[in-house]
């Protein structure tokens, strides 16, 4: 019951704990550890091929978008189904200043216009690619292009009270409508295709073996930085605020909190954190295009936080990187099975593990969880609840 | 011109002889000398006897200038006999053309087709215009009005004039009428041109417009142009009119198979509030099990759909039914989880169906009865499958409402969805009812299903592709009403189709999808909210 | 009292703005509720209602079910809006244009009839977050507890009994204490105008008796509306009663005076 009274005591203790000095043990572990096994020579036992590098620093920044995900639903009970889109609007972001960075050395060698506007005819770069040549002002887009996506679409639907499964249908539909205006040539975002065939980043070639490790390192510090915002965010004042609203909304308010403001925040955040997450992973996948605002995409970020564990910052992380490990082990060994194994374990986790693997092995949760009881032993009990879940 | 001119008079003159004597046969043998100069090699000579077989008013003509035109027409090279012929093994059976007795089999190189040229078919086809138009059958003379309407060519008024004073069937005269009248239009008498043109004016028929078109633009008679050029006006009013019926139309059909699609999902999650994501699987199921039925009964496809809608509503129902027992019902009271679980339940579905008939599309066929369109008019015609998916979407709307309404299961349904507890104790097996209800929204999924088949590509995708817009549509409508799902599929298609022009198909799409989202942010219940204090716990 | 009825469609109301446009009927009281009416599809939970609390006074509700007592509190803690009516606090602020959390940060507070707490917080974060201070997002984002903070908190689990229980989660709390627990956040709120549903519900007697005595001791500098069934907690409460039937007010004075009226008495008791 002891309370700090001095803020950086106050961040002592939120980052004290066992959870946050092992996950950033391991994330700041790896982010050193990966480079160097990977500069090892071949020959020798513990090398790690570059391949594997460019992997695993994919799966980072699903675990930092896995965060971003959590903050909003497993704190503050948004179920946001449109995270891919904030995901992609960071990676675009991020595509077009490598883009730009290609330079006449495109297939047709136009000194400003990337390949894909000379194809469909285009005489000038359209204004909203301004600018993206700088690499700094790319960055700053990363950030503000989905934070004030999120502000915008947060200001209205939080507003008008629009809550629980209205929300996640918004949120879906707004992915679905961006994913059919990428698909479109005119936006001028290369339709269909997307935007690949990078060269270099900051003067550096893309394929080489060191920007895989820079961006590998990138991706770590990305990840335990954006872990120790939201671990702040949570342990603060705040952070008790949104477990209020997830956990009873209107009560929240007659305590003189205005929600929408708060949910307005941390979506807010949440989306920048996704576009830092995107804008990571543009790079090491070479390809950024509209199928990454699929629907489906945005529901598998949800199932990763499930299984891992909603309202466990560690939790989403882990469960980010062991769904997207098997994913790769699955989709490569037994194709047929994977989403067989997908929708299984969507169904296994809700029914069986409503704290998902987190819940698991913690008795003391980062920020707790009314539901004490599995589903399953709940549903058998005679009384059924009456309101909704968090 | 005046080549034209000259065949036209020739040609009409014999029309003229046969009206004249309709049923006193001319002697036979005039028709065989007729049509004896048509084997002759000059086109003139041809086309003057196509006008002596005209003439000749012998009920045969029809049959030989139909044959004719068709290139079925030959001359036994041997007994210079005109002959028409069948094909079979190792030559031609000939049949007199004139007497229609049978003929000796000849070798291939035996008989030689009766030419024609373009010209002469024109000639021949107004020909059998005109004599069909004095048809006894109303359905040939109607026809028979209408091709000269297309094509009607200015020595036929007296023809024309004739066949408007026997006539009494009404769709007939109008054709006629409107043929004397594009007629005149190019006729001698200004003031008897402008009386066409009036007659003209709001005619729905294209070959009119080009009619007055043309009209409007000779630059002879200024008067004339200028009621042509109005008439034309009104025209193309009428016809802004037709083509928004049109778009409503579309937009209609398209909202029927929006209605379809989320009709199934207003139960699931309308009625009792769960959040079903492999709602799209299910109308795929439905749609597939119209592929297997169709592939059961390869010899019956005609008939295959009263099957498949049976059979997909007692597919999916069971479907859902075991959903519902084995997951949803765990999760009543947490519409988040339930929505992660029945995604999972649509992964699933979608990989059982890649596997067990394969990743590709199949294919499903549309029978006979659904193609083709019913024409209204020249500016506006419907295409029967829209039509009956129209037809069936009320259908199926008024057979969910009677269950609803009207059924033990219908109020027990409402009874469990308004207070689950007070039902339970009345008696009101709740959990049976959950089962039925969640089968009832799944089976008729699966019946959408099979409207989509008819429509769309059959595959593991299918359900993707509608499961945001099913949702938009019954967050639209509003939540927990049957008529909002209906008016809201309709608004939907309607703004859909009318944004299509302006805007290309996606966009439209777009817009629509910003549209919901916006109109959620100002009334979150949808169109038909409910009030009141229930709404709020 | 239907004067303001009349005077708003003439357009004068800018109640909020210029207190002068308000009558004095308005101006002296702490609430004051003229004319209010809602309806749900046709069925009107208030009707008419007008009603006025003074600054210091406490006020018992009472009245059968649907009389419209839980619909009057939605309609002050901005809830529900009126269809029609004026609803103003403190004689000059219009609540019907105003939110929930605007409402609470103006000083009512309300306990609702089912206790809610935060469950998966606990006991000390309860009051924590009830506590009054700047409910603006940044403020609260980098606002840290203050040794002031902790005393009142400290002061307020003492005073609902409740300082062995801090560390627990709420959601562990027995019924009881949950009701405790609540009454304690309204205190940390510090309002002027606490409304409170049915405090007693699901209390022991002896709970019922210490709950009676605290409200009469927070009623000395605050006004209190009570809604309640529990006769025995109304009477020891001693207060002034209003009795709501239909929605609208039918009786009012003491609950010996309510309770001889014989039109309190068929609808309690049906005919």
């Amino acid at each position: 019951m002891s309370s700090p009274t001095r803020f950086p005591s106050f961040i002592l203790r939120s980052l004290s704990g066992r959870a946050p000095v092992t996950v950033l043990t391991l994330v700041l572990g790896a982010a050193f550890l990966v480079p160097v096994l990977n500069l090892l020579p071949e020959s020798n036992l513990f090398h790690m091929p570059t391949f594997m590098v460019g992997l695993v620093g994919k799966y980072l920044c699903y675990a930092l978008l896995a965060l971003s995900v959590d903050l909003v639903w497993g704190y503050c009970g948004i179920l946001s189904l449109g995270h891919g889109a904030f995901f992609a609007l960071g990676g675009y972001a991020m595509g077009m200043h490598l883009m730009r960075q290609i330079g006449d050395r495109g297939v047709y060698g136009h000194p400003v216009l990337p390949d894909f506007m000379v194809f469909l005819n285009w005489d000038v770069l359209p204004w909203y690619w301004y600018g993206f040549d700088n690499f700094l002002f790319a960055m700053v887009m990363v950030a503000l292009v989905p934070g004030i996506l999120a502000f915008a679409f947060g200001w209205f639907a939080f507003r008008s009270r629009v809550t629980g499964v209205y929300l996640s249908i918004i949120t879906q539909a707004m992915t679905y409508a961006l994913l059919l205006a990428f698909f479109r040539n005119d936006m001028g975002f290369g339709g269909n295709n997307g935007l690949t065939d990078f060269r270099d980043l900051l003067g550096l070639d893309l394929r080489s073996d060191a920007m895989r490790r820079g961006l590998f390192i990138a991706s770590a510090l990305a990840l335990a930085i954006g872990y120790v915002l939201c671990l702040l965010v949570t342990s603060s004042r705040l952070g008790k605020v949104l477990v209020t609203i997830r956990d009873a909304e209107s009560r929240s308010r007659f305590l003189g909190y205005r929600v929408e403001n708060f949910k307005l925040f941390v979506f807010t955040l949440s989306a920048i954190l996704a576009g830092v997450a995107g804008a990571l992973y543009v790079p090491q996948v070479g390809i950024i295009n509209p199928g990454e605002f699929s629907p489906i995409n945005s529901i598998e970020i949800v199932i990763w936080v499930a299984l891992g564990g909603r309202g466990y910052l560690f939790g989403a992380i882990f469960g980010a990187l062991a769904v997207n490990a098997a994913k790769s082990y699955f989709t490569v060994a037994f194709p047929e099975i994977w989403l067989f194994f997908l929708g299984a374990l969507f169904i296994l986790t809700t029914l069986f593990l409503p704290r998902g693997a987190a819940g698991l092995i913690t008795r003391n949760p980062d920020a707790g969880s009314a539901t004490v009881l599995p589903a399953w032993l709940s549903s058998i009990l005679p009384v059924r609840k009456g309101e909704s879940g968090s | 011109m005046f080549r034209a001119f000259a065949r036209a008079i020739v040609v009409v003159l014999g029309f003229l002889a046969a009206v004249q004597v309709p049923n006193t046969a001319v002697a036979a043998s005039d028709l065989d000398a007729a049509v004896a100069k048509l084997t002759e090699k000059s086109f003139s000579v041809k086309e003057a006897a196509i006008a002596e077989i005209v003439a000749s008013g012998d009920p045969r003509a029809v049959d030989l200038l139909s044959a004719y035109l068709e290139g079925g027409l030959f001359r036994n090279k041997k007994t210079g006999a005109i002959v028409t012929v069948e094909k079979t093994e190792g030559g031609y059976l000939t049949t007199d053309a004139l007497t229609g007795s049978a003929l000796e089999k000849v070798k291939k190189r035996g008989v030689k087709k009766i030419r024609i040229n373009n010209k002469l078919r024109g000639i021949v086809k107004t020909a059998l215009g005109a004599l069909q138009l004095f048809s006894d059958s109303t359905e040939t003379r109607l026809k028979a009005a209408r091709t000269i309407l297309a094509n009607p060519s200015p020595a036929m008024v007296g023809l024309l004039e004739k066949a408007l004073a026997q006539e009494d069937d009404a769709d007939i005269r109008e054709s006629l009428t409107h043929s004397l009248a594009a007629l005149k239009v190019i006729g001698d008498d200004p003031a008897a041109r402008i009386a066409a043109v009036s007659t003209l004016s709001g005619s729905m028929d294209p070959s009119i417009w080009q009619v007055l078109g043309r009209a409007a633009d000779q630059k002879d008679d200024p008067a004339l142009a200028a009621a042509a050029q109005q008439a034309l006006e009104s025209i193309e009013n009428q016809k802004a009119i037709y083509s928004l019926i049109e778009t409503i139309f579309f937009g209609l059909s398209l909202g029927a198979v929006l209605m379809l699609a989320a009709v199934g999902l207003a139960i699931t999650f309308g009625v009792m509030g769960v959040i079903n994501m492999a709602h799209g699987e299910m109308l795929m199921l439905g749609a597939y099990t119209t592929f297997v039925v169709q592939s059961l009964m390869p010899n019956a496809i005609e008939y295959s759909l009263f099957v498949a809608i049976p059979a997909a509503f007692i597919v999916t129902g069971l479907v859902g039914i075991a959903i519902e027992r084995s997951i949803i019902r765990l999760l009543y009271g947490r519409p988040l989880e339930t929505l992660l679980a029945t995604f999972g339940v649509s992964l699933f579905l979608q990989q059982a169906v890649r596997t067990i008939f394969s990743p590709l599309n199949q294919p499903v066929t549309t029978p006979d009865w659904m193609s083709g369109f019913y024409a209204v008019n020249g500016a506006l015609s419907l295409t029967y499958n829209r039509l009956y998916i129209i037809a069936f979407c009320i259908l199926v709307f008024v057979a969910l409402l009677l269950v609803l309404k009207r059924t033990p299961l219908g109020l027990q349904m409402r009874a469990v969805t308004q207070n689950r507890a007070m039902a339970s104790s009345m008696g009101i097996r709740t959990g049976r009812v959950d089962a039925l209800t969640f089968g009832l929204g799944s089976g008729i999924a699966g019946v959408g299903g099979v409207a989509l088949s008819q429509l769309t590509n059959v595959g593991p995708n299918l359900g993707q592709a509608y499961i945001v817009d099913s949702f938009m549509v019954v967050v639209f409508g509003g939540v927990g009403n049957l008529w909002g799902t209906l008016v809201g599929a309709m608004t939907l298609g309607v703004a859909n189709k009318f944004m299509e022009p302006f805007t290309g198909a996606v966009v439209a799409k777009i817009l629509v999808l910003v549209f919901i989202i916006l109109f959620i942010q100002r009334r979150p219940r949808g169109l038909f909210a409910l009030k009141g204090r229930a709404v709020e716990s | 009292m239907r004067l303001r009825a009349m005077i708003k469609p003439l357009g004068i109301a800018a109640l909020s703005g210029s207190p002068s446009d308000v009558p004095t009927l308005a101006s002296g009281s702490l609430l004051y509720l003229d004319g209010v009416s809602v309806s749900f599809d046709g069925f009107k939970a208030l009707n008419d209602l007008s009603m006025i609390i003074k600054p210091g006074e406490m006020r018992s509700i009472i009245g059968p079910n649907g009389a419209g007592k839980t619909t009057m509190m939605d309609v002050i803690t901005g809830k529900t809006r009126p269809d029609t009516g004026d609803v103003i606090y403190d004689g000059r602020v219009d609540l019907t244009s105003k939110d929930e959390a605007t409402i609470a940060n103006l000083g009512i507070g309300r306990k609702f009839q089912k206790p809610t707490v935060f469950e998966s917080h606990t006991v000390w974060d309860n009051i924590f977050l009830a506590l009054k201070q700047d409910r603006r997002v940044f403020p609260v984002l980098f606002g840290l507890e203050r040794q002031t903070e902790r005393a009142r908190i400290q002061e307020i689990l003492e005073t609902t009994r409740l300082s062995d229980l801090g560390s627990r989660p709420a959601g562990s709390l027995s019924h009881g204490q949950k009701q405790w627990l609540e009454i304690g956040m309204l205190l940390a709120q510090d309002p002027q105008l606490l409304l409170i549903d049915e405090p007693a519900a699901g209390m022991t007697d002896a709970e019922t008796e210490e709950t009676a005595v605290l409200l009469k001791d927070i009623a000395k500098t605050r006004s209190v509306i009570v809604v309640e069934h529990d006769m025995d907690f109304i009477r020891a409460l001693d207060v002034r009663v209003t009795v709501l039937h239909e929605g609208s007010v039918l009786a009012e004075g003491t609950l010996d005076q309510v309770s001889a009226n014989p039109r309190v008495v068929e609808v309690y008791l049906g005919r």
